[in-house]
C-alpha cells in the first residue's frame, strides 16, 4: 500500500494537467486569428477613396488631406507649453486636459491631440513640431466636396459604429464608411481595399519588427472612381427652386432609367459634414425634427399621389375593356351614388370623355371607370386584385430596386387588404372609390411616381431607376439595363398620353406651357392631415405635378411634390415646367414663372401647426412673398423653431 | 535477468527520457529567448547559447558520475551533505543577491546556486540515514532525526529568502511515508491543508464545523472500539487553535507578495479595483502565461512562431515560465506530450526504485522521484494557474546551469546506483 501513494499522486497530477491543458487550449479556445492577436500590431494603409463625377464628367467629390496632431504621453519631454498652445490655438487648461485624458487611456499608445487641422494651421505647425518630442502629425484623408448641392444624393462618410465593426470584419474602429447616399450604396467600390501590415509587438507595446518578415502584409487597392447619373446643373437648379419649400423632385431619363435630379427640400450643404465640425453639424441637422433636412423626401416621403394617379385608372380601364376613349360620363360637381355625393369635383364641361377627363382632372369620370373595373368581376376582391396587379406592374406599391439604400414601399391595396378590413365580400367598389383619384388607401413616393410617368412616356415599359452611370473598370448591374414591361398594351397609352398633353394645351396646366416643348403632364392636389395635440387636423393640400417631355421622344420624366403647396399647378407644376425647360433647352426662358417661384415661400405654411394657434388652410392661407432667392443666398440649414412634440 | 555488459547496463529508457526533455527544453529556451536571427547556437549573449554550453558540460558531469564507483555515493553521502550545507551557509558571507534572494555565488561571469545542489546532497543523506540498520522510521526518535536532515537546508534557504526552493523539501514526506512513517501523518497533513484552505477561503467557524463533522463522524461510525468522548473534543479544540493560528500566520507573518499569491489562488479578493491592480502586478505573469497557452490551441503556432513568445509577453519565460512557450508553440498535443514524458520518467524511476535490492538505492530513488515530481507539480501547476505562484524551475527544461546540473547529478547518481543493483555489495 505504501508504494502506491506517490505512484497514484503522480498519475493523478498528470491527468489533472492534461485536463487543464485540454480546457485551456481545446475546449476554451476561440479559433486563432492573426487579426485578433493583440501581440501583433495591425497597421492599415488606407487607399485613396474613389472620386465621384456627375453624368457630364463634372467632379463632385474629391479628397482633401487633413492633419491630426498626435502624441504619445510617455514620450513627451518638458516643453514650452505656452508656445505650443499658441500654435494650436488652445488654452493651457485644454493642454493639461488633453494630456491627462490621453495618459489615462494609455501612456504608451498614440492619442489624437488636436484632430483635423486645416492646411493653414498645418503649414505653421509643420516647421515647429520637431521641437516637441512625443508629438507628431498624422495625415488623414477627408472628403472634399467640389459643390454645395446634392447632399442627399452624395451622402457623406463617417466613422464606423460598433454594430458595423461587429458584423463586418473588414471595418476596424476609426475606419470611415459611407453613411448615406452614393457613398453608402457604392461603399465597396469607392473605398477600395486597405492594405495591412502585421508588426510584432513586445509586452510594452513597442514594435519590434515585421511579423514573419511581412509575408502576410498586403498592399492597398485604390478605390474606384464612379460617375453618377445626376445632371449637376439640373440638380442645382432644382434645389434652388425648392428653397423655402418642403418636398421632393425626381427627374428620370425614361430611355435608361437614370436619375437626372433627385432633390429633397430642405437640404443642406454637404461640406457641413466634413472635418472637425461634422459631429456638431450632424447633431443640429438631426435634431431639426420639423424641417428634417436629413430625411430624403424624394425617396422616403410617402404621400397620396392625388390626381396624377387618375391616368392609371384610365389605362387599366382601357386594358380591361370596360371603357373606350369615346365613353362619356356626366359630372355634376361630383360623383353621385343615388342622391349622395361621394366625391366632389370642380367646374368643367359635362358629360366628359377620357381626353378631357384627364385634361380637366374630372373626379367623377375616373370614379366611374374605377367602378367598372372592379365591378367587371364577380367578387369585389377579384376586381381589386386585377386592378392592384396592373398598378403594381408600374413599380408602385413595392421597393423599386434602385441603388440607393433608403426608400419606402408605398401602398397599393389589393382584395385581401379590404377583405381584412371589411370582411370577405362585405364591401364593394363604392367603398374605396377614392383610390381611383389617388386618394384613399393609395400612397406613393416621389421616385415611384416619376417612374410611373417614365413608364407611360415609354408607352409601357421602364428601366429600374438608378444613380450609377459608370464605375471605373467595372460594369453596372444588369438589372438597370433590362427593361421591365407593364401589363398594359402599348396601344392603350396613346389616348392617355394625348390626354396628358392636353393638360398643357387646354387643361389644368394651361398656364404652365413652355413654348417650343411638347410637355405632357398631370396636376395633382392631395388632401393631408396631421395630428396636432392629439387632434386630426387638415392642413393645406399638397401640390403635386408629374410630367414628361418631349411628347414623342421623351428625354425627361419628372415628379414634383411640394408639401402644403395647395394645388398642383401652383408650385409643383411651375417647378416641373422650369426643370423640363432647363434640362431640354439648357436655359430658362420663362422668367416670370421662375421669378414667381423664387420669390414665394411656404415657410409660414410649415410654421402653422407649431404656432399653437388656430389657423386656416387652403383658401385662407396667404402666400408669403420674399426677396428673390439666388444661388448665393445662404440658407440656414437648421430650423430654429421648436417642435411641440419633442419638448 | 542476466546483464552481460558491465559498465553499459544503465537504464536506457530513463536516459532517453532525460535526453528528450533536455533537447525539447533547449528548443523552447531558444524560442523564448532569441531576438532576431539566430546566428550561432552557442551565441553566449543569449540564454539559448549559454544553455548549449550548460548542456555540453552536463555530459561531462554524466560521464564523471557514471565513471565513479556506485559505492562511492553511499560511503561519502554524509560528507557530500556536510559540504553542501557549508556551501549554503557560505552564502551569508559571499552570496550574491538576485531578485531579493541571497542564493548565488558569483564566479567570474557565471553564477552558481548551491540550493539546487543541496537537493541531491540531502537525498543522499536521507537515503544513508534511513538505510542504516539502526534506523527505524516507525519510531518518533528517528523520524525527528530524519526530519532534521531535511530541515537544516530548508531553514537556511528560507533565511536566505528563497521560500520557493525551501518548499521542495516537503517532497521528502513521500520518501518517509514509503519507509514506514505512520498513516496518521498523512491523515493529519491532508487534514491540515483542508483546514487551512477552509479557514482562509471561508472563515474559522466553517473550518471548525467541517473538521468537527469529520472527527465526530469518524468517532461514532468509523471505529470498532470507541475511545472516550474527550478525545475527539480535544482534537476539535486543537483544530480551532490551528485554524486561528493559520489565520494569524496568513495575516501577520506572510510577506505581502506571498499573501497576494495565496489570495489570488483562493480567489479571496472581491474588490474589483484591487483585483485589477493585482492583474497588472502579481497576476500579470500568470495572466500572460495562461493567455499564451490558450492561444496555442490544439496544434500550436509552430516552433519559433509564437506571437506572445516572440513579443516577450510572459516575463521569465525561458526560466520558470518555459511551459507557456510549449503551450503556445506546440499546442495541446505538444504540451500534453511533455506532461506524459514527465509522468513516464517519474513512474520509470519509481518502478526502478522498487526493484532495488539495497535500501539505500531504493530510498535514494524515491528521493529523486519525489523531488522531480514536486518541481513538476509546482511549476506546471503554477504556469497554468492551478497552484499559487512559487518560482521553481521545471527540471531539465528551464534555462539555468545550476538547476540543470543539479537535476542531472540527482538523476544520474540514481542511474548509476541502479546499474549496480545486481552486484554484490
Amino acid at each position: 500500500m505504501r508504494k502506491l501513494l506517490l505512484l497514484s499522486t503522480i498519475t493523478l497530477v498528470g491527468l489533472i494537467f492534461i485536463a487543464r491543458l485540454f480546457y485551456l487550449q481545446v475546449y476554451n479556445e476561440d479559433p486563432y486569428n492573426l487579426l485578433d492577436d493583440n501581440a501583433i500590431r495591425k497597421v492599415y494603409d488606407y487607399p485613396k477613396r474613389g472620386y465621384i463625377y456627375d453624368r457630364n464628367g463634372k467632379l463632385l467629390v474629391a479628397n482633401q488631406p487633413s492633419y491630426d496632431v498626435m502624441f504619445i504621453p510617455r514620450e513627451v519631454k518638458p516643453l514650452d507649453t505656452l508656445e505650443l498652445c499658441n500654435l494650436l490655438n488652445i488654452s493651457k487648461e485644454d493642454f493639461i486636459n488633453f494630456y491627462n485624458k490621453a495618459y489615462r487611456y494609455s501612456p504608451r499608445l498614440p492619442s489624437v491631440f488636436i484632430p483635423q487641422l486645416s492646411r493653414m494651421e498645418y503649414a505653421v505647425l509643420q516647421e515647429k513640431i520637431r521641437k516637441y518630442e512625443g508629438f507628431y502629425i498624422q495625415k488623414r484623408s477627408l472628403r472634399d466636396y467640389q459643390t454645395t448641392i446634392g447632399a442627399n444624393v452624395l451622402g457623406d462618410i463617417g466613422e464606423v459604429n460598433n454594430y458595423i465593426i461587429q458584423n463586418e470584419p473588414y471595418y476596424k474602429s476609426g475606419d470611415l464608411i459611407g453613411k448615406q447616399g452614393v457613398e453608402l450604396s457604392y461603399e465597396e467600390e469607392l473605398r477600395g481595399v486597405k492594405g495591412i501590415k502585421f508588426i510584432q509587438k513586445d509586452r510594452f507595446n513597442r514594435d519590434i519588427g515585421p511579423y514573419k518578415e511581412g509575408i502576410y502584409d498586403t498592399l492597398p487597392e485604390p478605390g474606384k472612381d464612379i460617375s453618377i447619373t445626376i445632371d449637376s446643373d439640373l440638380q442645382e437648379y432644382g434645389e434652388l427652386l425648392m428653397r423655402h419649400k418642403h418636398g421632393g423632385i425626381i427627374a428620370l431619363e425614361p430611355s435608361s432609367g437614370e436619375i437626372l435630379a433627385m432633390v429633397s427640400a430642405p437640404s443642406y450643404n454637404p461640406n457641413l459634414l466634413v472635418g472637425r465640425q461634422r459631429s456638431r453639424n450632424f447633431t443640429k441637422l438631426y435634431n431639426d425634427t420639423i424641417a428634417k433636412p436629413l430625411y430624403d423626401r424624394s425617396l422616403k416621403a410617402q404621400y397620396p399621389p392625388g390626381s396624377p394617379f387618375k391616368v392609371m385608372s384610365a389605362l387599366i380601364g382601357l386594358q380591361e375593356g370596360v371603357v373606350t376613349t369615346q365613353d362619356q360620363f356626366s359630372c355634376r360637381h361630383g360623383y353621385y351614388l343615388g342622391s349622395r355625393r361621394l366625391t366632389a369635383c370642380h367646374s368643367h364641361v359635362s358629360p366628359i370623355s377620357m381626353n378631357q377627363g384627364i385634361a380637366q382632372s374630372c373626379n367623377a369620370y375616373f370614379v366611374n371607370v374605377y367602378r367598372r373595373i372592379i365591378d367587371k368581376y364577380d367578387k369585389p376582391s377579384e376586381g381589386m386584385d386585377v386592378w392592384s396587379n396592373h398598378v403594381k406592374s408600374f413599380g408602385l406599391g413595392d421597393y423599386l430596386g434602385y441603388d440607393l439604400k433608403i426608400g419606402n414601399k408605398g401602398r397599393i391595396p389589393d382584395g385581401a387588404f379590404y377583405d381584412k378590413w371589411y370582411g370577405e365580400n362585405r364591401w364593394s367598389s363604392t367603398y374605396n372609390i377614392s383610390n381611383s383619384i389617388g386618394q384613399g388607401e393609395v400612397e406613393t413616393t416621389p421616385i415611384q411616381l416619376a417612374n410611373m410617368v417614365a413608364a407611360i412616356s415609354n408607352r409601357g415599359h421602364y428601366y429600374t431607376p438608378h444613380i450609377i452611370k459608370s464605375i471605373e473598370g467595372d460594369t453596372i448591374d444588369e438589372k438597370y439595363t433590362t427593361p421591365k414591361h407593364t401589363t398594359i398594351d402599348k396601344a392603350h397609352f396613346e389616348p392617355v398620353v394625348q390626354g396628358m398633353f392636353d393638360v398643357y394645351n387646354t387643361g389644368t396646366a394651361y398656364n404652365l406651357r413652355v413654348p417650343g416643348i411638347d410637355i405632357c403632364g398631370k396636376t395633382g392636389t392631395a388632401e393631408n392631415f396631421m395630428r396636432i395635440n392629439g387632434k386630426r387636423t387638415q392642413l393645406t393640400d399638397h401640390s403635386i405635378f408629374v410630367a414628361f417631355a418631349p411628347k414623342d421622344d421623351p428625354k425627361i420624366a419628372i415628379a414634383v411634390f411640394v408639401e402644403n403647396g395647395y394645388w398642383g399647378s401652383r408650385f409643383a407644376g411651375r417647378i416641373a415646367s422650369l426643370m423640363i425647360e432647363k434640362y431640354i433647352r439648357g436655359e430658362v426662358t420663362m422668367e416670370a414663372m421662375e421669378n414667381w417661384i423664387l420669390t414665394h415661400s411656404l415657410e409660414n405654411e410649415y410654421a402653422k401647426p407649431y404656432s399653437g394657434k388656430e389657423f386656416g388652410i387652403n383658401r385662407q392661407s396667404a402666400l408669403q412673398v420674399i426677396d428673390r432667392i439666388t444661388k448665393d443666398t445662404v440658407i440656414n440649414p437648421v430650423s430654429t423653431r421648436k417642435s411641440p412634440f419633442n419638448q | 535477468m542476466q546483464r552481460d555488459f558491465r559498465g553499459l547496463d544503465f537504464d536506457w529508457i530513463t536516459i532517453a527520457l532525460f535526453l528528450l526533455l533536455v533537447g525539447f527544453g533547449w528548443l523552447n529556451i531558444m524560442s523564448a529567448s532569441h531576438t532576431g536571427e539566430v546566428v550561432s547556437y552557442f551565441d553566449m549573449s543569449h540564454p539559448y547559447g549559454k544553455q548549449s554550453i550548460f548542456i555540453i558540460f552536463t555530459f561531462v558531469l554524466i560521464i564523471l558520475i557514471l565513471a565513479l564507483d556506485a559505492k562511492f555515493y553511499e560511503r561519502f553521502a554524509s560528507i557530500i551533505y556536510i559540504l553542501s550545507m557549508i556551501s549554503l551557509l557560505g552564502l551569508f558571507l559571499f552570496g550574491k543577491n538576485v531578485n531579493g534572494a541571497l542564493g548565488w555565488y558569483g564566479i567570474g561571469g557565471m553564477t552558481l546556486q548551491p540550493s539546487e545542489f543541496a537537493k541531491f546532497a540531502t537525498s543522499l543523506a536521507v537515503a544513508k540515514y534511513i538505510s542504516d540498520l539502526q534506523t527505524n522510521m516507525k519510531t518518533l526518535k528517528d523520524q525527528v532525526k530524519a526530519a532534521g536532515i531535511i530541515a537544516l537546508p530548508a531553514i537556511i534557504i528560507v533565511l536566505q529568502n528563497d521560500t520557493g526552493s525551501a518548499l521542495v523539501y516537503v517532497a521528502f514526506f513521500f520518501v518517509f511515508y514509503r519507509e514506514g512513517l505512520q498513516q496518521i501523518y498523512l491523515v493529519v497533513a491532508v487534514f491540515l491543508v483542508l483546514l487551512a484552505v477552509l479557514a482562509l477561503k471561508f472563515n474559522v467557524v466553517v473550518a471548525v464545523l467541517v473538521a468537527g463533522l469529520l472527527i465526530f463522524g469518524h468517532h461514532f461510525f468509523g471505529q470498532k472500539k470507541r475511545p472516550h468522548i474527550v478525545q475527539p473534543i480535544a482534537i476539535l479544540l486543537l483544530c480551532l487553535a490551528v485554524s486561528f493560528g493559520i489565520k494569524y500566520f496568513y495575516n501577520n507573518i506572510l510577506q505581502f507578495h506571498q499573501k497576494d499569491r495565496i489570495s489570488l489562488w483562493l480567489r479571496l479578493e472581491n474588490d474589483p479595483q484591487k483585483l485589477r491592480e493585482l492583474k497588472q502586478t502579481i497576476l500579470y505573469n500568470l495572466h500572460e502565461s495562461e493567455k499564451a497557452i490558450s492561444s496555442g490551441g490544439l496544434t500550436g503556432k509552430g516552433f519559433m512562431q509564437g506571437t506572445r513568445t516572440t513579443g516577450k509577453f510572459v516575463p521569465e519565460q525561458h526560466t520558470d515560465y518555459i511551459f507557456s512557450t510549449v503551450g503556445e508553440e506546440w499546442g495541446f498535443l505538444g504540451s500534453a506530450l511533455l506532461v506524459i514524458l514527465f509522468v513516464a520518467l517519474l513512474l520509470r524511476i519509481l518502478y526502478l526504485a522498487e526493484l532495488q535490492k539495497s535500501q539505500f538505492s531504493r530510498v535514494y530513488g524515491y528521493c529523486v522521484a519525489s523531488i522531480l515530481f514536486f518541481h513538476f507539480l509546482i511549476n506546471i501547476g503554477m504556469v497554468m494557474g492551478l497552484i499559487p505562484t512559487i518560482g521553481i524551475p521545471l527540471p531539465f527544461f528551464s534555462y539555468g546551469g545550476s538547476a540543470l546540473w543539479a537535476f542531472t547529478i540527482l538523476l544520474f547518481i540514481f542511474i548509476k546506483l541502479d546499474s549496480n543493483r545486481i552486484n554484490e555489495w
